[in-house]
Parts: structure tokens; C-alpha cells; sequence
């Protein structure tokens, strides 16, 4: 059974002077355990569709369901991970990836052992009493996706999380975040607009054409990159295949702009 | 490059640094002796009127007259509490109002042109008024310490809670944070270093509006002995209340840097 379903989400913007639409007749369902990519260039609407799922923000038209109940707040179920990561400079890293915990109720010590476990899973135990500003790009936007797993959601939204990073740190980033995700068995949708990122750590890339935001293609990955870890799907021949074969369809969705 | 040159080197810095630091408050020292002196010298000269310069000599003498009798205590810590009290009252007060205006878009929209001429309008002129109100005595001071610095708080640490990063609010909401979650885990801390800074306006103009006060209702304080120097023609009561004020106030802003530099430590992204 799909874990979430979204059925023909619809967004505008209103303003004084004009209505954008962001968003038309988005309709898809996501298993549990998948991990799916949506690939578009900036301004399409990745931000605002994530924004949606997330319970955030309410679709103008079209609705969305996890496990069959629509959602119209932010689903204990689902965790958010923003494009940076937004921890709380005030508090330290410790605070930071309890905050969700203390916020959903769930302010346990057994929660708390378990936040603390994942943050020495990710190789940052020594950060604990340490503020924000001390550790590098690439350390936070670990702390964040700790923060973000800290209360057990088991769907977990990342737009553009590597984007503010240098290649490398992004590369080994890439390789932590999928191996995580596969252990504790989350389902999950990446937003990006980097076509390796996408065919390195997905099942399923989802392509979106812009003004307005709709679904292009769909392509599934093969099972033999799948398997692999994203440094090393990298390498694989069959990755340049895929690869070519998504570039050609942008190429199609900027023609289609064109006209 | 070897190690040895570079410790030289850094201890060479280091000295040059120290070298300056002691120039500067060698220059202060000499700046400060030579306008006490000069004062001193110009009051008894005569190149100045003695009469309404005083002196540093006759300042002390009077200083010294006046704590051996025990009659400035009690001015002196009359202002000091009616001073701290409308600057700490100012600003919490000051940022209640701001949150007021945070948690009710609407409130903010109707209460903005009353804000901007409350704001634009003088203060002190509204003294006399509060004196009636609630009665010539403490009360009336302390409400014109908070009435000149509460507004202008207001609008300042408004505009803060206004210009928070919404990621942060996006944040907390996606773990299912309500409005005074948001306030109480974002919006307050993120603006902690502009709520004391403007703590640190609000010594200042606490100040003028106590002693303002002082002037009006004239029974203690030492604005009050001011107003009863200038009426007796005693200069040297006068200045030596100028100087007691230039010195508590600046005891005050230190003692609010300090309380800055403890609590923010960590706000610098
Ligand atoms: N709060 C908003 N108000 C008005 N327009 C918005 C808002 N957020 C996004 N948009 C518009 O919607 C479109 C999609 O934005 P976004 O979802 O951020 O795209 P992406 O994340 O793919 O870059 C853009 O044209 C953007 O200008
Ligand atoms: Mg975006």
C-alpha cells in the first residue's frame, strides 16, 4: 500500500497584482521504504510541493494522504529537512536535535538516548555541548538530518540538502544520508536540481517541467544502481546511460518552454 | 618558515598591541588631569566665574560635606532605583507590546499610526500631565522613564520579530510546534541581542526622563538637587550632581555591555 499519495495538487500564489501558479495536477504515491527524487530546475516548485507534504502549507487544490488520511497539518510521520540546515545557533547541539522531541511531546530519556545514539552514528558524538558556529557546513547539515530523524518519522522530505556544500563534503554526505536512511528503513523524497544526485540516490526520479510546476517523466532506476551506494553508482557504466537519457528529456521540457 | 622566527615574531605582535593599549590610556590619564586642573586653576584665577564654574576643590569638599552628613544617600539612590527601574520596565514592557504586535497582524496594522506619533512626539512634554495623574512621588518618575523609552523599544524590537528568518518558524512548525512555540523558541531568543541593545538606549533615556521628572516634582532625587542648586544659585551642587550622574550612568551601560556579552555569546552565525 502507498505510504503517501498526493491526487492532483494544485498551488497558486496570490498577490496584489497577480497569481502565480507554482504547482498543477501533481499526482503520485510513494511506497514505503522508496526513495524518490524530484529533479527540476529553480523556481518550478520543488520547495513549495515539499512545503505541501509536509503539512505546511495547505494545496490550493487536490489533497494529500499518508496511510489513507488526508493531511492538512504537519504529520508526526513526516520530517522535514530544509534546504539549510537552520539549527538554532542559541542552543547547543545537543538542544538542536532534541528540539523536535521536546516540541512533539516525546521528551523521553529513552528519545533522547536514541537522538544522542544517532548523532555517534553519524560520527559527531564529540559535538554534543558544542554550539552551531563551531562546526563546518558539512557537520550541521548532519546535526540537522539527526535533528530531523530524532522523532522517528518514517517518511523524510529533503530539499536540496547537499546544495550548499562543496563537492566533496556533498559526495560523502550523499553516501552517509542513503546508507542511513536504508538501515533504519525510511522512505524518502529528495528535492534537487542535480541530475547524479538524483540517479545516485533514488529508486524513482521524478521529472518536473516548470511555469507551472507538472509531472514530466518518470523514470526508474535500474536495480543494478539501486543496490549501490551513491559514491559508487557514480562509477557505474549504467549511471552515463541514465544520466544521458534524463539530460535529453530536460532538453524537452526547455524546448516545450520555449514555444 | 622556522618556528623559533615565528614565536619571535608573534611575541613581537603581541608587545606592539600592549605598547598602544598603554599609549591610549596614558593620553586618557593626561587629558583627564589636565581638565581638572585647568578647571581648577581657571576657577581661582578668575578667567572663568568662580561663582558658576565652582571647582574641582570646592566639588569635592561639597561631596565630602555631603556624605559625612548622610544627605546625598538618599538622593543619590532615589534616582539610581527610579533609573534602573524605568529602563528595565521600558524594555520588558517595550517587548510585551512587540510580542502583542507579533501575535496579532491585525492589531499591528491599526496600531501603526498611533505607534509612529506616540513615537515621533516628545516624551517629557507629557510630565507634567502624569504628575496629576498619578500624583507627585516615585510613581509619576518611573512612568516617564517607561513612557520615553517604551515605544521607540516597541518599534525597534518589533521590526527584529518581524525580520526572523521564517526557516526557523518552518522549523518548528514542521514538528508540529503551535504560535507560542514558534515565539518562545525562535522568535524571543533570535532577537535577544537587539532587546538588549536597545536596553543599552533605554539607560540613556531613562536617565533624561527621571531626571526630567526629578525637575517637575522636586522633592528628591538628584535632579532635584539640581533644580534646588540652580534655584539657591549654588553651582557646585549643581555640577557635583552632573558629575554623580555622568558616573552612575556610565557604570550602568558597562554593566549592560557585560550583561550583553554574557548572553549573546553564541548568536554570531
Ligand atoms: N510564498 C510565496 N509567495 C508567492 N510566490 C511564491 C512563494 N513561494 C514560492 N513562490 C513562487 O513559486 C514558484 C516556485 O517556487 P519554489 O517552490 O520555491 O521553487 P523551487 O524550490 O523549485 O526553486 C516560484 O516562481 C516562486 O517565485
Ligand atoms: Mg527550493
Amino acid at each position: 500500500m502507498a505510504l503517501l499519495q498526493l491526487k492532483s495538487i494544485g498551488q497558486t500564489y496570490f498577490s496584489k497584482t497577480s497569481a502565480t501558479t507554482a504547482l498543477e495536477d501533481i499526482t503520485l504515491s510513494v511506497n514505503e521504504g522508496e526513495f524518490i527524487s524530484i529533479l527540476g530546475p529553480s523556481g518550478c516548485g520543488k520547495s513549495t510541493l515539499l512545503s505541501i507534504i509536509a503539512g505546511l502549507l495547505l494545496p490550493t487544490t487536490g489533497s494529500v494522504m499518508v496511510n489513507n488520511q488526508p493531511v492538512t497539518q504537519p504529520h508526526p510521520k513526516i520530517g522535514y529537512m530544509l534546504q539549510q540546515d537552520y539549527l538554532f545557533p542559541w542552543k547547543t547541539i545537543e538542544d538542536n536535535i532534541t528540539l523536535g522531541l521536546k516540541l512533539r511531546d516525546q521528551n523521553t530519556n529513552e528519545h533522547i538516548q536514541a537522538a544522542l545514539r544517532l548523532l555517534k552514528e553519524i560520527g559527531l558524538d564529540h559535538t554534543r555541548s558544542k554550539y552551531p558556529s563551531e562546526l563546518s557546513g558539512g557537520m550541521r547539515q548532519r546535526v540537522a538530518l539527526v535533528r530531523t530523524l530524532a522523532t522517528q518519522p518514517k517518511m523524510l522530505l529533503l530539499d536540496e540538502p547537499f546544495s550548499a556544500l562543496d563537492y566533496q563534503t556533498k559526495l560523502k554526505l550523499e553516501d552517509l544520508v542513503s546508507s542511513t536512511l536504508k538501515e533504519h528503513g525510511k522512505t524518502a523524497i529528495l528535492v534537487t536540481h542535480d541530475i547524479g544526485e538524483a540517479i545516485a540516490m533514488s529508486d524513482t526520479v521524478i521529472l518536473l517541467s516548470s511555469n507551472p510546476g507538472r509531472i514530466f517523466r518518470t523514470f526508474k532506476i535500474p536495480e543494478t544502481l539501486k543496490k549501490l551506494l551513491p559514491f559508487e553508482a557514480r562509477q557505474h557504466p549504467h549511471f552515463s546511460s541514465t544520466f544521458q537519457q534524463i539530460w535529453e528529456e530536460l532538453e524537452h521540457i526547455e524546448q516545450n518552454d520555449n514555444e | 618558515m622556522n618556528k623559533t622566527i615565528m614565536n619571535e615574531k608573534h611575541v613581537e605582535f603581541l608587545q606592539s598591541i600592549k605598547k598602544e593599549k598603554r599609549n591610549i590610556r596614558f593620553v586618557q590619564l593626561i587629558m583627564f588631569i589636565s581638565f581638572f586642573s585647568l578647571w581648577e586653576v581657571s576657577s581661582l584665577r578668575g578667567w572663568i566665574n568662580p561663582l558658576l564654574f565652582s571647582s574641582p576643590t570646592k566639588i569635592w569638599a561639597l561631596f565630602l560635606e555631603k556624605i559625612g552628613d548622610g544627605s546625598l544617600y538618599i538622593h543619590v539612590i532615589y534616582t539610581l532605583g527610579e533609573t534602573v527601574l524605568g529602563f528595565i520596565l521600558g524594555t520588558l514592557l517595550g517587548t510585551l507590546l512587540a510580542a502583542l504586535l507579533w501575535w496579532s497582524p491585525f492589531l499591528s496594522k491599526v496600531l501603526d499610526p498611533y505607534l509612529v506619533v506616540l513615537n515621533a512626539m516628545p516624551k517629557v512634554a507629557l510630565g507634567p500631565i502624569l504628575i496629576v495623574a498619578i500624583g507627585p512621588n516615585f510613581g509619576s518618575i518611573i512612568a516617564m522613564g517607561i513612557l520615553i523609552s517604551i515605544i521607540i523599544t516597541t518599534l525597534v524590537v518589533y521590526t527584529a520579530f518581524q525580520n526572523v528568518d521564517d526557516n526557523y518558524i518552518k522549523v518548528i512548525r514542521s514538528f508540529g510546534g503551535n504560535k507560542k512555540q514558534c515565539f518562545k523558541e525562535v522568535i524571543l531568543p533570535a532577537c535577544f541581542p537587539t532587546i538588549i541593545s536597545s536596553l543599552k538606549v533605554n539607560v540613556g533615556l531613562s536617565w533624561v526622563g527621571v531626571i526630567v521628572g526629578e525637575f517637575l516634582v522636586s522633592k528628591q532625587g538628584l535632579g532635584y538637587m539640581i533644580i534646588y542648586g540652580f534655584q539657591v544659585f549654588n553651582f557646585t551642587l549643581v555640577l557635583m550632581s552632573l558629575l554623580i550622574i555622568a558616573l552612575m550612568a556610565t557604570v550602568m551601560y558597562q554593566g549592560v555591555e557585560l550583561l550583553e556579552r554574557k548572553l549573546i555569546k553564541h548568536h554570531i552565525q
